[in-house]
């Protein structure tokens, strides 16, 4: 990665403009062309450093559920549970973290049904009761990754 | 002013943006194309799902494991009830603090309500900053823990996400 790829992928956080030349906008904004922006971008994405570009739709206002659950799982059966969750579309991450409660995750369904049914899928296929715990409240939402 | 999408080119457009957006020129008169519009209804269309608040931007999501954010603690406190509001707010205008959320106590297995992810490349550098952060804002005798991620198990793409709640890691 060099100096113009971490000036395409800091400005790419804030957005592609919305105007029909869009890498126009850009290309100059970074004293790059519009051709080469792109094949950046390609290559960026081919090789995993990034995983998507567009928008990203709140399932919540189009009517989805979404919430953060966590596992407290057995040392021993760790990978194999890990194994149940990655096989499920509807879990977008999971993380394990150091806690007694150590895997975590976070649960994306069309509807709060369809949530609640992915939850019991998990107990049932674990034998392990997860912590479900939506977001009541956002105070602050700002990810952004200077590279 | 161009006429607004139909429900049928609405519905289109938005399953043709699950994918992503095309890499070409005029992206939005190549998807304006595909569902039969012009590319000034297409414009206009995603300008005013941003301006709802349908997706926040036509962004990225980053592998941040692979870009070097490894360092990356879920803080979780217990904060009394009547004070959440006013606390959230305040530690979500801290610069270190990507996502604050008020999430539901489950007693008696799990006491904390507030979550705030913080990101960095450096374990030692995220712990100082958290406890400054607890230190500035008198937070540091209340009951807190910090959970910070080891390993990721699955991480991709999605096509859908609440707003800004990824990535956890």
């Amino acid at each position: 990665m060099d100096e113009l790829d971490r000036r395409l992928i800091n400005r790419l956080q804030l957005g592609l403009p919305l105007v029909p030349q869009p890498w126009q906008v850009l290309a100059e904004e970074l004293g790059s062309s519009s051709e080469q922006l792109r094949e950046r971008l390609q290559r960026l994405l081919d090789d995993g450093t990034l995983t998507r570009f567009g928008p990203m739709f709140d399932i919540e206002r189009l009517g989805g559920a979404f919430t953060l659950a966590a596992l407290k799982v057995p040392e021993a059966r760790f990978e194999a549970v890990a194994a149940v969750l990655a096989a499920m579309p509807e879990v977008a991450h999971n993380y394990r973290r150091e806690h007694p409660w150590n895997m975590w995750f976070v649960l994306g369904c069309a509807s709060l049904e369809a949530l609640n049914d992915a939850l019991r899928r998990i107990e049932q296929g674990t034998g392990l009761t997860p912590l479900n715990l939506p977001k009541e409240q956002t105070y602050h939402v700002g990810l952004y990754f200077p590279v | 002013m161009s006429c607004p999408l139909d429900s049928t080119q609405r519905l289109a457009l938005r399953r043709l943006l699950e994918s992503g957006l095309p890499l070409l020129p005029r992206p939005y008169q190549a998807l304006a194309q595909q569902i039969g519009a012009q590319e000034q209804q297409v414009l206009a269309q995603l300008d005013q799902w941003q301006q709802q608040g349908l997706f926040r931007r036509l962004g990225l999501v980053l592998n941040h494991r692979a870009l070097g954010f490894t360092a990356n603690a879920m803080l979780v406190l217990d904060i009394p009830d009547a004070l959440i509001d006013e606390v959230g707010q305040r530690l979500g205008r801290e610069p270190q603090v990507s996502l604050c959320y008020q999430r539901p106590r489950r007693l008696p297995q799990w006491r904390y309500n507030l979550f705030c992810m913080v990101h960095g490349r450096q374990r030692e550098r995220v712990e100082a900053q958290i406890a400054g952060l607890l230190e500035r804002h008198q937070l540091s005798d209340l009951p807190y823990q910090l959970l910070f991620s080891t390993q990721a198990f699955k991480q991709c793409g999605g096509r859908f996400a609440p707003v800004g709640a990824r990535p956890h890691g």
